[in-house]
């Protein structure tokens, strides 16, 4: 299963700028709330995750070591 | 043109207005539409109009020598963000590019100028704007000029990092950004920079850590 940034809907004020933003079309607003879904073609630019102003919308970054994973 | 005159309440810059005013400030404004990717301005370019953004949003950023993109600041629903040089008459010391479909309110500057002698108010919420934009890219400055937080970036990947058996912990770059006491901004650049210099390798949603040894030592050099 492919990763998505992750959403937390307490926090959403459906603004609908993370949608704006989102170049792939992974995230969605069906009546007034926000669905992430997942697809190849987001590739973690985190723009949406920047954009949000109520701070909803989280990419994070797994760290590793090389040949650790 | 009719400008909604809530959207123009919302704004900082026209705050404590009656309806009355705004409406005969609406006249002043005129409607742009912008279209994703769109650069709206350049850095050194002159500037005839304050655009507001009404809807989407707009990155705002310089351009370094070598083709390094530094993002400045995100401008949502409600705020400006060629105000700058609009103010002092000359060219702009940033770019804009449309991160979305956007929608913007653009004022001319002479309608400004009238604006500003015909209503002391938004003069002075104007002040209390650009003080506040002041203060905030004086923090990203004094945050860009310090050598030490790649030092401190370094650190924390080192020591969030999975070892195999425990799973890392995860962080965005907002998280990162507080525990070395900077904003996401500088984080992303210092992110570019490890990668630039070898120590990590930027994947999807990953960091991976390829020469230990190298972030140890911008560690104990930053210390
Ligand atoms: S990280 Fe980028 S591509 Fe992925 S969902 Fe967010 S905005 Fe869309
Ligand atoms: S930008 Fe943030 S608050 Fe706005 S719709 Fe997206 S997740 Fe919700």
């Amino acid at each position: 299963m492919l990763e998505m940034p992750k959403l937390d809907l307490a926090k959403c004020d459906c603004c609908g700028l993370c949608v704006s933003v989102c170049q792939c079309g992974a995230i969605v607003m069906t009546s007034n709330r926000i669905t992430i879904i997942e697809t190849d073609d987001c590739g973690w630019c985190t723009m949406c995750e920047l954009v949000c102003p109520s701070n909803a919308i989280i990419c994070a970054y797994e760290i590793v070591f090389d040949n650790e994973v | 043109m009719a400008t909604n005159r809530e959207f123009l309440a919302s704004i900082p810059y026209f705050s404590g207005l009656d309806d009355d005013e705004l409406d005969s400030i609406g006249q002043s404004f005129s409607e742009r539409k912008v279209e994703r990717g769109e650069i709206i301005q350049l850095e050194g370019e002159v500037v005839g109009e304050l655009f507001f953004v009404a809807s989407g949003a707009i990155k705002v950023f310089k351009t370094s020598s070598d083709g390094k993109e530094q993002i400045l600041s995100i401008v949502r629903p409600g705020e400006a963000f060629n105000d700058i040089a609009i103010f002092d008459d000359a060219i702009s010391p940033v770019s804009a590019q449309a991160m979305a479909p956007v929608t913007l309110y653009g004022i001319s500057r002479i309608e400004l100028h009238t604006l500003l002698r015909d209503y002391p108010r938004v003069a002075l919420n104007t002040t209390r704007v650009l003080a506040e934009r002041t203060r905030q890219l004086m923090s990203l400055i004094e945050d860009l000029s310090f050598r030490h937080v790649i030092g401190r970036v370094a650190r924390v990947l080192l020591e969030n990092a999975g070892n195999g058996t425990a799973p890392g912990t995860r962080l965005t770059q907002q998280e990162m950004a507080a525990m070395v006491g900077s904003v996401r901004e500088v984080v992303a650049r210092s992110l570019k920079a490890l990668e630039a210099e070898g120590a990590i390798k930027l994947e999807r949603n990953r960091i991976r850590i390829t020469d230990r040894k190298a972030l140890e030592n911008m560690v104990e050099a930053s210390a």
